[in-house]
């Protein structure tokens, strides 16, 4: 099963979902299947002033995720992401990343075909 | 010489001070509005524009078909204008600083400018001053850029004419007001005497210190607030060069697009003095170098 990744507040499947996309404190990167984590902290874009959605989009790529679960995407990171074949699910807030991937495999989750914040590098 | 009207308050007085300044200043003297992202002198100067072009950064193309997606652009921009993200390369012109360090790496050479408009810079003439501006492009987010197209008509007009210069610099202490400063022979530091002004000159003498250009201080709505900001001036060493006095006749003038120093003889003589004050810093400027060399 492709690896999914879930913007969060912490390192493990019992962390909260970030709703932030750039600006997010890392992302918890699961195979649905197993269960099995890996973490990615996202302090690199959490120091640029802007065009931390670009670098976040670049650690997720890296991340090897081919499904994003999140709160709000900008502009140019939904550019980044859809370049890199990611599928984005955007509205994913209040709930813990494991309650998120449980969402993910049961299918109720939408697929994103534009970004639902304007950003904050404009 | 070349005086650049700053302070770290918006709304401090730079443009006021920057008209009044360039109307008695002796001529032949330029007025330049560095203040792209909401320039305003020209409604005070009023002049006619002779002249406009588009200013331009580049930024980088990249001939797809030849990237090898080595990353070696991406890995050294600090700015995120170019990212590889799977098998493909992305540009964001709008994040570029225009440096060049893409082009510089890329083994490949596959790099190539195109161009991002940053706005306008427009020239004329008043019956006084000569007058230059730049106007940034509506969305633009950077700019220093255009300051800097600015800055190089306004040296080759300098080098033409022999004439002085005044800019109205931008409010704040960041990257567009320290551009607009730090070719200047002289710094005129606008503020009030109230916490906010006070406040925002230490910030403005603090950033622009370190350029080592003389300063001085015009205290505007002077009789407003507190004292606080003259003994504020004599620790910091920082000479009170004019005071333009808390007038209502001063603020219709200002709401009708009039020049202070137009209005009568009195506020007249404060930029005159004003004027002698910056030569005199200027002079002693050079007097204290050449001794230092000597």
């Amino acid at each position: 099963m492709q690896k999914i990744a879930i913007t969060s507040e912490g390192p493990s499947l019992d962390d909260a979902v970030d709703p932030r996309f750039g600006r997010a404190a890392g992302f918890v990167i699961v195979d649905p299947a197993t269960l099995e984590t890996e973490y990615r902290d996202n302090g690199a874009a959490q120091t640029m002033p802007r065009g931390a959605g670009i670098q976040a989009a670049e650690t997720v790529a890296g991340g090897g995720a081919k499904v994003l679960l999140t709160g709000y995407v900008g502009p140019k990171a939904f550019q980044a992401l859809s370049a890199a074949g990611i599928a984005i699910v955007q509205n994913i807030e209040s709930m813990t990343v494991r309650e998120a991937v449980a969402r993910y495999k049961d299918g109720r989750i939408n697929v994103a075909s534009a970004p639902n914040s304007r950003g904050r590098g404009r | 010489m070349i005086v650049a009207i700053a302070s770290g308050k918006g709304g401090a007085g730079k443009t006021t001070v920057s008209a009044s300044l360039a109307g008695v200043w002796s001529p032949p003297v330029i007025a330049v509005d560095l203040d792209v992202e909401e320039p305003n002198l020209h409604l005070f100067l009023k002049p006619e524009i002779t002249g406009q072009e588009p200013a331009h950064m580049d930024v980088p193309e990249v001939d797809e078909e030849n990237c090898t997606l080595c990353r070696a652009c991406s890995d050294v921009c600090q700015f995120k204008a170019i990212s590889v993200m799977g098998d493909v390369i992305l540009t964001f012109p709008e994040m570029c600083h225009g440096c060049g360090a893409c082009k510089a790496v890329c083994p490949e050479d596959v790099i190539s400018y195109g161009k991002r408009l940053l706005g306008d810079i427009l020239w004329g003439r008043t019956a006084g001053p000569e007058f230059l501006m730049g106007r940034l492009r509506v969305g633009e987010a950077m700019s220093p850029p255009l300051m800097r197209h600015v800055k190089v008509r306004l040296k080759d007009r300098l080098a033409e004419t022999g004439a002085d210069a005044i800019i109205d610099a931008p409010p704040g202490v960041s990257c567009p007001a320290v551009n607009a400063v730090m070719d200047a022979d002289v710094i005129v530091l606008v503020t009030e005497p109230t916490p906010f002004g006070c406040y925002d000159l230490a910030l403005a003498h603090q950033a622009f210190k370190n350029i080592g250009k003389p300063m001085g201080v015009v205290v505007n709505r002077a009789g407003l607030g507190e004292d606080a900001v003259y003994a504020q001036c004599r620790d910091a060493g920082l000479p009170i060069l004019a005071e333009i006095p808390y007038d209502r006749t001063i603020a219709e003038a200002y709401s009708r697009g009039r020049i202070i120093s137009e209005i009568s003889d009195r506020f007249r003589h404060i930029f005159t003095d004003l004027a002698g004050g910056i030569r005199e810093l200027a002079s002693s400027d050079v007097a204290r170098k050449e001794a230092f060399h000597a």
